[in-house]
């Protein structure tokens, strides 16, 4: 089998995969930032001590972390628009819906798991860390700043670079409602040229490099800030 | 949603069985049953691997475990639908495309529950073994390894989630399974969309959430049993 490299530069492929990485970084942006702020709000609804919200609130982490990331997006994309009145509905399907109605479940998702590792590393500071740190003389600020928040840092963040990575790849699903993201256009050229090696090569160095980038950083996370004692 | 299950349940639950091929999340089930079960072995020697002395299959099995940790599923189905009819010159179908997928994938992320399992115990189980004179190959074999897989099987029921939820993205090629069932309802009803999917996601719900629910007995008995010895439980990653 003959590989043809310079064909991946011809003008009408490499815009297609140009276009890909774009949309694919673009909706892995927008995923997070939402992600992170919904997350964000779940940590504080979740503080509440008012039962029946508390049960809203696992309900809707168990629904994210128990169904499929794919399904979510398709309930999103094919089913909630039937329950949205008329005129959003005509504004939907006129403007770029999917990548929209893929953002918005790729955060809900991705908040689920946020939360659970925000809650986790709060939660795994004692009480008593603080009330020593009050007492050999730091204000509350400062016995947040030195000693509650940098150890609840080491052991949040970890499992936060390893749910994002999960994110970054499951950018890749959106394809399904037709986000022209990477995995998109890599099917898109394929149909086209037939050059599925080249594509496929190209698109998987892409992916991986975005991908060892985020494990990278979290390599280099643990070593640098390693956690300051197991609970 | 009722209707949906009252209508399309058997189509949800088995495919077009006993009258045509299997399907629903039978199918489901068993792509995933049969993924883990066939990763096990390579994931054991990758496990191995990125523990042992010999530095080659160390970069080997660690070049194996990041390369299929950072590509996305769905890559990986397109190369096994592209390279299997080539390397065997013929025709695969596409169960054994997605089930070789899936394999090679989750090989990846049992390799690192196995890696974890294994240096959780006690660096002094090895030298204790190796001590009263068994080889390092015996000595893994009768007395890490058990003692490992006994502490990795919550982390092993919660990857069978995660298996379970990665196999919905296999409709693509063709895959008779759950989602592509729920995909011909919502070609059959397409008014009903919302309803579909939702209880798509019940399925999935239950099944996993009872999977994971088993999960953590597990986990809180082995913690109770192990109380007082030094390993702590293995921790693996999850994958979607």
């Amino acid at each position: 089998m003959l590989f043809d490299w310079t064909f991946l530069t011809g003008a009408s492929v490499a815009t297609k995969l140009f276009s890909g990485v774009v949309t694919t970084l673009q909706l892995f942006a927008a995923a997070w930032i939402g992600g992170f702020a919904v997350a964000l709000v779940i940590v504080g609804l979740r503080a509440i001590p008012f039962a029946p919200l508390g049960w809203f609130m696992r309900l809707f982490v168990e629904y994210h972390r128990n169904v499929p990331t794919v399904v979510q997006i398709m309930v999103w994309y094919f089913g909630v628009p039937e329950v949205l009145p008329a005129p959003v509905r005509l504004w939907v399907n006129q403007s770029q819906s999917e990548f929209i109605f893929a953002a918005v479940a790729l955060s809900l998702n991705v908040s689920a798991y946020y939360s659970e590792d925000i809650r986790s590393g709060l939660r795994a500071i004692p009480h008593t860390q603080i009330e020593a740190a009050r007492a050999i003389g730091l204000s509350a600020f400062a016995a947040m700043r030195y000693v509650s928040v940098p150890q609840a840092l080491r052991i949040g963040v970890p499992p936060l670079l390893n749910r994002t990575l999960i994110l970054f790849k499951d950018t890749s699903l959106a394809m399904v409602i037709g986000v022209a993201d990477l995995t998109y256009q890599v099917k898109a050229i394929e149909n086209l040229t037939f050059r599925s090696f080249e594509v496929f090569a190209v698109a998987t160095l892409v992916y991986l490099t975005f991908s060892l980038a985020i494990m990278g950083a979290g390599a280099w996370f643990g070593k640098r800030f390693p956690p300051g004692f197991k609970s | 949603m009722i209707e949906i299950i009252r209508h399309h349940g058997t189509l949800l639950l088995v495919g077009s069985w006993p009258n045509g091929p299997l399907g629903g999340i039978a199918v489901t089930l068993l792509l995933a049953s049969l993924g883990m079960i066939l990763s096990f072995p390579i994931a054991i020697l990758i496990g191995l691997a990125r523990i042992g002395e010999w530095r080659w299959p160390r970069y080997a099995a660690t070049a194996w475990v990041y390369a299929f940790r950072g590509i996305p599923l769905v890559m990986i189905i397109f190369w096994a639908y592209f390279v299997l009819p080539r390397v065997t010159g013929v025709a695969v179908p596409a169960f054994a495309t997605a089930l070789s997928a899936i394999v090679v994938y989750e090989s990846a992320f049992l390799g690192e529950i196995v890696r974890a399992g294994l240096q959780g115990l006690p660096p002094g189980q090895l030298e204790a073994a190796r001590s009263i004179g068994l080889s390092y190959r015996l000595a893994m074999w009768h007395v890490m390894l058990p003692q490992a897989l006994a502490n990795m099987l919550p982390s092993l029921v919660n990857q069978f989630v995660s298996t379970i939820k990665a196999t919905s993205i296999v409709y693509i090629i063709g895959v008779h399974e759950i989602t592509f069932a729920a995909q011909q309802i919502n070609s059959f009803e397409p008014d009903k969309a919302l309803q579909t999917f939702m209880v798509l996601a019940c399925f999935y719900f239950t099944v996993c959430y009872l999977i994971s629910a088993f999960a953590q007995v597990l986990e809180r008995r082995l913690r109770s049993r192990r109380q007082g010895r030094a390993s702590p439980p293995p921790t693996g990653q999850e994958a979607t």
